[in-house]
This record gives structure tokens, sequence and C-alpha cells, in this order.
């Protein structure tokens, strides 16, 4: 699969098409489970090495130095799931209302059984302050597995993530 | 009073155990806070480590006023207005850099980071003009107390040193965690915006009574003991320094508990190079004292909280908004220990924080209960039968008393009737 972006699409095969499908297959069933607060279900999607950030003031920061959003390991993932399910996380009670479009998905490489993926995302919400657009551009990093796919790294670089934002307590 | 009469009675407003909701929610009295508070009196802008080099400088703010803090070409930590003087433009478009000079966009003044006028475009059309009339703008007085920069736009006044008090001494304790005494922020700020006014968060950062309700939810999923320290049982107290400065006072937790590092949720084990970084530093004794306390719990009046590991700086934006900026602590010659601040402090605070995100919607709902006329007070009587003084002669009492939210308001009314 090519590297560049701008000839990435032209040069699919038919395998790759048909890659493509399953990726973004699974990534709407992620937008799906994520606007549903299906939280057992989203949270099984993950590997067990898995990375979700979620980077402030740029998408070029190292997270290991620098403040991020999120910047979760698969038991900080458990524990922000756990504390969802308890009824007692006052931003999500009442939960947010959310629809997300998931687009512009891209497949950027392939190295053995893991696939580097782009998508943008625009997602709605409204809860007890207001409504707020959010706007982002995803990596994803899935591995293929039997049933699917996993993911093992997810990065949310939200357009707007120098500024400041509002509470941000929706899987996003 | 109405809220909307010319000039408020602020006595009539505040009583020493209670305050009118008016008081949260009225655009009139946010202008007065600005004129009066944050524009007067010692404001919390940035730390030194924020400016290392020569030339170095961060955009910041006091109030709703746009600051640099500048690291000047002479080596001086300035606080400059981010204004032309000529037609008025927004100088600096970026939150930080390192520059020896600012040149306005506009019309090409181009100035000394010290705040002087260099040179103008077509500099004949100002014919032989002192160019020393346009400098600009500054923050009259910069206090730099070890490390910590404040400014006030009032020409006379306290000293920083005065006005800090005895919070100095919090300050202390903090840079004390540190081998070489010294910290560092380097890790950059996350901003978290909120409709609510920015007084709910000044009361609600030495609030010793929520935590067990609005924060249950993370006591519960994590091994955390910090649900204790915010109980009946609890022997921490709050403790209230004067001039509006309160204090979450959790040592006498700590040192009933007796265990060095405990208030950082770990242990000397597993931090061995920091502890013998800290026992060379102060003599074993000393830092096993220093590890078993801790860092400190204070909220510097107006907008510098100091929260054991990461650093709050509150902004005004309007009545009904505020900016939470807020990073890691970092302490110079802990780098395990730093990473551990880091990785705390990304997990519990910010928008998608697991501690913060839950204060923040108590904030927007207690701006939306403060709108409702009736009852007209919130009430702050809390531990008033047990409030009592410190051997510094500080008001102290039970970690869930309501002792810092009377001192602020305190303070408050003496600001605004001044």
């Amino acid at each position: 699969m090519p590297q560049s972006t701008a000839t990435a699409m032209l040069h699919l095969e038919a395998e790759q098409t048909d890659l493509l499908r399953r990726v973004e297959q699974f990534l709407f069933l992620e937008a799906r489970l994520q606007d549903t607060h299906a939280y057992d279900e989203w949270e099984a999607l993950w590997a067990d090495d898995a990375t979700y950030w979620v980077p402030a003031n740029g998408s070029d920061t190292d997270p290991e130095r620098q403040m991020s959003i999120i910047y979760d390991n698969r038991s900080r993932i458990g524990v922000r799931i756990d504390q969802l399910k308890t009824g007692r996380r006052h931003t999500q009670t009442p939960r947010s209302e959310l629809a997300r479009i998931i687009s512009n998905v891209e497949l950027v490489t392939r190295v053995g059984d893991e696939i580097e993926v782009r998508a943008n995302a625009i997602i709605f919400e409204d809860n007890l302050r207001g409504e707020t657009l959010w706007a982002s551009r995803n990596e994803y990093r899935l591995r293929i597995t039997d049933g699917g796919f996993k993911l093992v790294r997810k990065k949310v670089g939200l357009v707007n993530n120098h500024k400041p934002i509002f509470t941000l307590s929706f899987l996003i | 009073m109405s809220g909307q009469s010319p000039n408020p009675d602020y006595r009539t407003l505040i009583e020493p155990t209670r305050v009118r909701s008016v008081v949260y929610h009225d655009p009139q009295i946010f202008e007065q806070e600005l004129e009066r508070i944050w524009h007067r009196t010692w404001v919390y802008v940035g730390h030194i480590s924020e400016v290392p080099n020569k030339n170095d400088y961060v955009t910041k703010s006091i109030g709703s006023t746009p600051v640099l803090m500048v690291h000047d070409r002479d080596g001086k930590i300035s606080l400059l207005l981010n204004k032309c003087p000529h037609r008025g433009n927004q100088l600096c478009a970026y939150r930080q850099g390192n520059r020896g000079t600012f040149t306005c966009p506009y019309h090409s003044w181009t100035f000394a980071n010290t705040g002087d006028l260099i040179g103008y475009a077509y500099a004949d059309g100002y014919g032989d003009a002192d160019k020393s009339g346009f400098s600009l703008g500054r923050v009259p007085r910069v206090g730099i107390y070890r490390g910590f920069v404040f400014g006030s736009f009032a020409n006379e006044g306290p000293s920083l040193e005065e006005h800090l008090g005895g919070a100095t001494a919090s300050i202390d304790q903090l840079l004390e965690n540190s081998p070489e005494g010294e910290l560092e922020l380097t890790a950059g700020f996350l901003q978290h915006r909120t409709k609510a006014n920015w007084k709910f968060m000044l009361e609600n950062e030495t609030d010793g009574y929520h935590p067990a309700f609005v924060h249950g939810s993370v006591f519960q999923v994590t091994d955390s003991g910090i649900g204790k320290l915010y109980g009946p049982q609890s022997t921490a107290l709050t403790r209230d320094f004067g001039n509006g400065h309160t204090e979450f006072d959790l040592r006498p937790e700590w040192r009933r508990i007796g265990k060095p590092l405990e208030w950082f949720g770990t242990s000397e084990t597993r931090f061995p190079q920091y502890v013998k970084a800290m026992e060379q530093a102060y003599g074993t004794e000393r830092a096993r004292r220093i590890m078993i306390d801790g860092t400190p719990h204070i909220m510097i009046f107006p907008n510098l909280f100091i929260a054991e590991i990461q650093l709050f700086v509150l902004q005004p934006i309007a009545v009904d908004e505020t900016i939470q900026h807020v990073t890691a602590l970092q302490f110079k010659g802990a780098p395990e220990l730093n990473r551990r601040l880091r990785q705390q402090t990304m997990g519990s605070v910010g928008p998608a924080g697991l501690l913060l995100a839950d204060d923040t919607e108590m904030y927007e709902r207690n701006h939306r209960g403060a709108v409702i006329n009736d009852p007209e007070w919130v009430t702050l009587t809390r531990g008033l039968h047990r409030e009592r003084r410190d051997e510094n002669g500080y008001r102290i009492g039970h970690s869930t008393d309501e002792v810092p939210q009377r001192a602020i308001w305190r303070h408050y009314t003496e600001l605004m009737t001044a």
C-alpha cells in the first residue's frame, strides 16, 4: 500500500478495497458504540497493549513529556469506563446526546497484521450546558484478528486543542 | 438589591455566613470585580521556568487583559501589554516563542522586548518625534516569589510578600519537595472552558465537603485512599491565611500515617532515585519529614491553585465563563517523580479528567442555580461552632468545614468596598 496520501486511493487493489470496507465498518461500529454509550462493547474493542491519546496544544507533542487531554493506557481506559458505569460520573448524568460522522477514511500503511488508518470525525453533542460541535483528525492503528480488528492505538487530534475547550466526558 | 442598581452595596450582598446568589451572575458586579480585584490586587501570571532563556515570552493574562510575560533582553521578567501603542492592534498573535523584538503587522512598528519602541516604517512621517513616548504598556508592578510571577495593575499597594502573608509557607513547603528546591512548569497547560462564574472555582478549590460526593465515582473504581481524607473522621484541616488565601491542610493525616510518599499514593521503594536525591539534599531526617508531609493544597487569591500534584490558574472571561488552565507540577532534580506527576495529572484534571470534569459540571450547575432568586442566599455556616485559631493565629476548622469560603468572602468584601 503506498505511503503517499495523495495517491493512496488510486492504487488500491481489489483486496485492499475489501480491507478498506472492513475498516470503515469497524470505525462506524466504534462510532455507534460511542454515540450510544455502549461502554462494555466499546471497551472490548481495545487490545491489551492499547493507547488512547487525545493531545493538547497541537498534534505533534510528546505525550510522555507534555500534557494531553487524554493519554490512557489499557488499564486507565478501564478505569474511565468503570467510572462512567457507576452512574455517578456527574458530567455524564444525564448522558450527552451524540451523533458523529466518521469520514475521509484512508488506509495509510500495513505492517504485518497491523494497519494504520486515518479518518476525520465531526461530533454533535447536546448536554445540560448546550450544544457543542467537535471536529477531529483521527489516526488509528488496528490489529487484524480472527474476529475482525482490535484498536491498538487511537489518536484524536481535536482541531481546536490549542484553545480552551469544554468538558469532554463522552467517549471521543 | 436588584442586581441592576448602579452601585451595589456589597455589605448588603455579603454577610459573614451567607452570600446573595446575585453576586455570582450579575454582569455589573463582574465588571466591578475586574476593576477592584483583577486590576488592582496581586494576580498570579506565570512561573519563571516558562521563560527560562533570554528573549523567551509566553502569552498570559490578568483578568480579561492579555499580558506578555517576557524574559527580556536585559534578563528581566517584564509583563507587557499586548497592544501596539500606534493604532491599538494586537501585537503578538503567538502563545509563546523566543524573540528580542515584536513587530506590529499593521504598520510595522517594532518594539524591543523591554517594551521600548525601536522604529517605525517610513520614519520621515514622524519628523523628529520622541520615540520614548510610544513604549508598550506594562503591568506597573511585577513581584516574584520563589519563581512565581505576580502582577498588579495598581501603582501602589501592599507588597507581594505582604499580600501572600502566611501563604508563603505553603509555597516554601511545595518547593522543598524538589531536591533542588525549584519548580519547573515544562509540560504545557490544558485549558478547560466552563460556563460558570469564576468564584465557584475559587470557593471549591479548598472545599473539603464535596469530594466524597462529587468524586465518589472515582473513589469507588480505584483503590484511592483519598476519599477518607475528606470524611467526617479525617484529621485534615481547613485554614484561612487571611487576604483570601485558603488551604486544605492534609499534613495531620499524613503525619498520623507516617509513611513517606503516602501523600502521592506511593512509597519510597518505588522511587529510589528520588529518595536518595532528597536525602542528599536535606539529610535523612528532614527528607523523611518532607516526604511524609508532601505538597500543599492551597488557593492563593484570586487565581492560583496549587493542588498537591498540579497547578491551576483561573482566568475569568465573562460573568458566566471561566477558563481553568492546569499543568502538572514538575520538580527540578526529580525525573522519576515528575513522570508520575504528569500521568496522574492527565488522568485527573482537564476537560476529560476523572476528577475535574465532575467539578466543572458542578460549577455549571452552581451557575444555573444562582440565577434562581428563591432562596436568595447561599449559606456558609458549616463548622462555625468549631472554628478556632491555630498556633499562628490563623482560623482553622475540620476538613469539611466552610472556613475557606467564609474567608474568601471576607476578603472579597474588603476589596469590593475599598
